[in-house]
């Protein structure tokens, strides 16, 4: 394997049903979690949606992979960039999303949010700053 | 430059397939390397041989097939996504118990990691899709 480090950013612009794409991603993320890279997740545009709590996919058929999320802190995933004018663009509030957290390591394992809200500058920011920016 | 591809929708519904395809013609024309091509979601669908456009259109797969075996390109199809979709190597049809299998020649079926790897060992990753 190799041994330098890229940054890696997976960009979920789709909401989590309806089409594939935002689990596929999230696959995606959790394989390369064992790569050692640094890795970020963005949500932007109906892809904010996939971070929001109580979903219930029972009527539609599909799975509900929302917990997994969750799981993310587990694989050393702990940022999740979600920009704030796609949020009020759909009427939600970093209230509506799930409690995603992570066990800092370099803090005595202090447990802190994953999830970090970003202005659309900022989030263009993060984006330029990548080296692999792989979109969904 | 190493230029590493992503196709991640589906031959014929969309031009992305037909896009990467020119552009990795494109680049190694252009004495640029392109040692993978990565097949994900919809895209999978390019590997399948058993795919039978009519006559006087491209065929995608064939186009495929043949850039691989002309620049030794390694197509890679991932393995959950195509078995979603009902894309089999021999391997993995005994392993289902499924009775056929339908890979084309030049492609592979293999593991995400090899996406993640592709990103790593490249100077750029292109992605052909929506």
């Amino acid at each position: 394997m190799s041994e330098e480090i890229k940054k890696f950013l997976y960009v979920n612009r789709k909401a989590p049903y309806g089409t594939i794409y935002a689990l596929e991603s999230l696959e995606v993320v959790l394989i390369g979690a064992a790569f050692d890279q640094d890795v970020s997740l963005a949500f932007l545009d109906d892809g904010v949606f996939q971070l929001t709590k109580g979903q219930d996919t029972g009527a539609i058929g599909v799975k509900n992979f929302s917990p997994t999320f969750r799981a993310l802190g587990d694989y050393e995933v702990t940022k999740l960039y979600v920009e704030a004018e796609s949020l009020a663009e759909r009427g939600l509030s970093a209230d509506d999303l799930q409690d995603i957290t992570y066990e800092d390591e370099d803090d005595d394992w202090a447990e802190k949010p994953s999830i970090r809200i970003v202005n659309r500058a900022e989030m263009a920011d993060i984006m330029a700053d990548q080296d692999v920016v792989l979109s969904f | 430059m190493k230029i590493g591809v992503v196709v991640s929708e589906g031959p014929y519904t969309h031009q992305a397939a037909d896009s990467a395809y020119h552009f990795v013609k494109a680049a190694l024309a252009a004495g640029h390397e392109v040692p993978r091509v990565f097949f994900y979601h919809d895209g999978v669908n390019v590997s399948t041989r058993l795919s039978v456009p009519p006559q006087d259109e491209r065929n995608i797969q064939v186009n495929w097939s043949a850039l691989a075996a002309e620049h030794g390109t390694d197509l890679v199809v991932c393995i959950a996504a195509a078995q979603r979709r009902g894309l089999l190597d021999e391997n993995e049809a005994k392993r289902q118990g499924k009775d056929s299998d339908n890979i084309a020649e030049g492609f592979r079926i293999s593991g995400l990691g090899q996406l993640i790897e592709m990103g790593i060992q490249t100077d750029r990753l292109v992605t052909f899709g929506d």
